[in-house]
């Protein structure tokens, strides 16, 4: 319970487990409570499972190079795009956005550590476990093969007997389960942690775009948690949610699904927004263009995110009236889109801009993103959704918005912060080599699927016939892998390069504006030797150039002693990862229908709850500016 | 030192600056609660869409016992009023009286449970089961889920009950009380929802 910002309590010698105190090595990552570290944790794991999704759709792609081709059964054709989407959306781009903002929410606002270090460690390794138990279904009686969206009833028990199902379910729940916590703990953060000076609307736009997403997710994720639930019940205890004989709507897992899923386009498109309007400002050396216009613009996508779900659902025959409302709220909820887009031309215009590699991919970002969103303002049209609905060209209108758009910013993030992340600077030579592979790979694969879409061909089909002219646009789609694959093993030559250079960055390489580069590359573990105070928008670059910015006055805040007493450096714990591990197990008692190993491990979670609860605050104190220290260790 | 951080919680020794005056466990427990609104919501809204398709009997009329669940549901309500007292009493530094109405807030919940327990046997016996027809699953799902979450707080609530025999509670740890009793009377507040759309809509 507390955390060392709260009243504090003497620390109770009850628990079960020291708070461990290594600080290197194995234990000192499992146990770890710093945001920093849990960040890159996001990050690398994130990656990972990018790694694993890219194996799958490169399968996918060398299956459909040629007409009739036999590489993938049809069964392994279906897991394949199923584990691609599902690993893309809730294992790679989503947790990579947490990633970053775990990282840099901290740092920007001037914050030691966020709200609830402990609680952001368990979201982390429940995520983690979450897509461990999601991948353990390849060795355990084969993968989820019903497609990301799972619709019902090809998920019941009859339909779908093998537990891949089950995988899918109940791996999504415990991962959602991190998700949840991580928003709610980045929202507590960001009202209650931001450094003296820095109002609501001083806020950098990444935090400002984290913010937005950590209240989708806090009002998306329960209508998936309990449609899995169910269907988990369905196929668990008999019940009867999504079984149309016996009255069930399969309708409604739909609804339910796509409640969650449209929201969950913005949570991983708003920190992408984010990340942009962080990179573009400062390699154009020019305040963001129309900051409030921006904020709001970001809210109200928020808002409108809930109120277009439908537009996935105009052929399931929802009839006129609704089709006419939800195609008229997704073209509304272009246009704040339409603001943010005009409005990063608009930070351009006039700037001395310098292309480094992540402006490259900042601005490719902007080329794949209009290119997605207006194929997305065609598809709002329930006439042409009609036609187009369930082909090519919605994959290609996704993995423009999705991968165009949201995976290109955060490459652009990666190379705008690396330095931040190591000291190290990257080679930017080989960046820019690396990111035209990438960009035109990117591009050759998904252009052409816009016009196989338009010639009717249809998505999750594992082959396609000769003859009716679909050959010409696979076959250039799938020698477009191979330039992207060129391009991936470039980047990674250039991350790995990156980690040999010398420590040359700085502080500041980029001369940029928000508070995290205002501490050292690698920034320490206390952050900042001193509070940072936030005298204007933008806090750093009016530090550095008063004249430019019209900053506060600073005499407001002197003599004030913010850190009375030292940084108190939260202490590190076991319980977090006990629990996410209670959770796993529990979950393949579920799974195999071992009640009493899942009733034990509830025990063991309930354990790890008392001990979580009662372990005391711990941790110790630094003095950046002083000699001494005191507490527990240091 | 601590009137130079105005923002910072009367009681705690600041430990740097907040930009928030609501202690953030507090804040945590409202983000929670607007996130479990959703949660039940969706189970709310799906009692209420597959309401009259069940195939095959029982069906509410058949099962659902007005005059029990009152009784059930005014001990609930009671409970949350013993919360307020309790709370009022940490507050006021008076143990022995928060200590009695935790103990109060424990024991209406468990009753509210034990009814509860009663009328799933007894809905078992009249042949209302999870598999059986579509009222069985919603209605179990979403009162069990209501069921878990009371278990929840009494777990809670009596966990605070006993170590405050372990050490002291004062009136400075009254947010964690308070945050136990937002919990509680969410709760509270979602059975009366439930109570309405699932006991009561049908006898109108």
């Amino acid at each position: 319970m507390a955390i060392g910002r709260q009243p504090l309590r003497p620390a109770a010698d009850v628990g079960l487990l020291q708070r461990p105190t290594w600080t290197e090595g194995l234990v000192s990552w499992l146990t770890t409570v710093d945001h920093k570290r849990l960040g890159l944790l996001y990050i690398w794991t994130s990656f990972m499972f990018m790694g694993f999704a890219s194996i799958e759709a490169f399968l996918i792609r060398l299956q459909l190079a040629a007409p009739g081709n036999t590489l993938l059964s049809p069964d392994v054709y279906n897991q394949m795009f199923t584990m691609h989407g599902v690993t893309m959306v809730f294992l790679a781009i989503m947790p990579l956005g947490t990633g970053f903002a775990n990282y840099f929410v901290p740092l920007m606002i001037g914050a030691r550590d966020l709200a609830f270090p402990r609680l952001n460690a368990f979201g982390y390794w429940i995520y983690a476990a979450g897509g461990l138990f999601l991948y353990s279904s390849f060795l355990l009686g084969g993968a989820p093969d019903a497609g990301w969206f799972a619709y019902a009833p090809l998920t019941s028990l009859s339909n779908n007997p093998g537990n891949g199902t089950d995988f899918y379910m109940i791996g999504l729940l415990i991962g959602g389960i991190g998700t949840l916590v991580t928003a709610m703990n980045l929202i507590v953060t960001i009202f209650s942690m931001r450094a003296p000076g820095m109002t609501m609307m001083r806020l950098p736009v990444f935090v400002w775009m984290m913010l937005v997403t950590s209240f989708l997710i806090v009002f998306a994720f329960p209508p998936l948690t309990i449609a899995l639930l169910q269907i988990i019940m369905d196929r668990t205890f008999g019940t009867l949610f999504y079984v149309p004989e016996a009255g069930g709507l399969p309708i409604l897992w739909q609804h339910l699904f796509w409640i969650f899923g449209h929201p969950e386009v913005y949570i991983i498109i708003l920190p992408a927004f984010g990340v942009i309007s962080e990179v573009i400002p400062t390699f154009s050396r020019k305040p963001l263009f129309g900051y409030p216009v921006m904020i709001l613009s970001g809210i109200f996508i928020g808002f409108m995110g809930f109120a277009v779900w439908s537009h996935h659902m105009f052929t399931t025959g929802l009839g006129p009236v609704a089709n006419t409302a939800f195609s008229i709220t997704s073209f509304v909820i272009g246009i704040p889109t339409g603001v943010k887009v005009f409005n990063w031309l608009g930070t351009m215009w006039g700037g001395a801009i310098r292309f480094t590699t992540s402006m490259y991919y900042a601005m490719a970002f902007l080329f794949n993103f209009v290119l997605g969103g207006i194929t997305g303002i065609m598809l709002a049209m329930p006439p042409f959704d009609a036609q187009a609905n369930s082909t090519y060209f919605v994959v290609a209108h996704f993995h423009y918005v999705m991968g165009g758009g949201a995976l290109f910013a955060f490459f652009a993030g990666v190379y705008y912060w690396f330095p931040k992340f190591t000291g190290r600077m990257m080679n930017d030579r080989l960046g820019k080599v690396a990111f035209w592979f990438f960009f035109i790979g990117f591009n050759i694969i998904f252009m052409p699927q816009h016009f196989a879409g338009l010639m009717g061909m249809p998505r999750r089909i594992q082959t396609f016939e000769a003859g009716i002219g679909l050959e010409l646009v696979n076959l250039i789609s799938t020698a477009g892998t191979f330039v992207m694959l060129a391009g991936i093993l470039l980047i990674l030559a250039n991350v790995i390069q990156g980690f040999r250079a010398p420590k040359t960055a700085g502080n500041d390489p980029w001369d940029a504006r928000t508070l995290e580069w205002k501490t050292t590359s690698p920034p320490q573990h206390h952050n900042f030797d001193e509070q940072p105070i936030a005298l204007d928008r933008d806090a750093l670059w009016a530090e550095k150039y008063p004249e430019h910015a019209h900053p506060d006055d600073a005499s407001a805040y002197e003599g004030m002693d913010f850190d009375q007493g030292g940084i108190h450096m939260p202490g590190q714990s076991w319980y977090p990862f006990a629990m996410a591990v209670g959770i796993l197990v529990a979950s393949y008692g579920i799974l195999f229908h071992n009640f009493v190993l899942a009733a034990i491990m509830g025990v063991f979670v309930v354990v790890t709850t008392y001990g979580w609860a009662f372990e005391g605050v711990g941790g110790h104190h630094v003095h950046p500016n002083k000699t001494a220290t005191e507490g527990a260790h240091d | 030192m601590a009137s130079q951080a105005p923002a910072a919680p009367s009681a705690a020794p600041a430990h740097g600056w907040r930009s928030s005056k609501l202690p953030d466990i507090k804040l945590l427990m409202w983000i929670f609660l607007a996130s479990d609104i959703m949660f039940f919501g969706t189970l709310i809204g799906t009692y209420l869409i597959y309401k009259g398709r069940s195939l095959t009997g029982p069906y509410p009329l058949d099962v659902l016992d007005i005059p029990l669940t009152t009784v059930s549901t005014f001990v609930l309500l009671m409970s949350s009023f013993l919360m307020v007292i309790a709370l009022d009493a940490l507050r006021k530094n008076k143990i022995q009286q928060f200590r009695l109405w935790t103990f109060g807030v424990v024991f209406f919940g468990a009753i509210f449970l034990g009814f509860q327990i009663y009328e799933f046997n007894h809905f078992v016996d009249l042949g209302l089961t999870l598999g059986g027809n579509l009222f069985g699953s919603t209605f179990y799902v979403l009162t069990g889920t209501h069921g878990v979450h009371v278990a929840i707080g009494i777990l809670w609530l009596g966990s605070i009950l006993v170590s405050s025999y372990i050490r002291p509670w004062t009136a400075k740890d009254e947010v964690y009380l308070e945050v136990a009793g937002l919990y509680w009377h969410f709760v509270d507040l979602v059975w009366i929802v439930i109570f309405t759309l699932v006991y009561l809509v049908d006898f109108v």
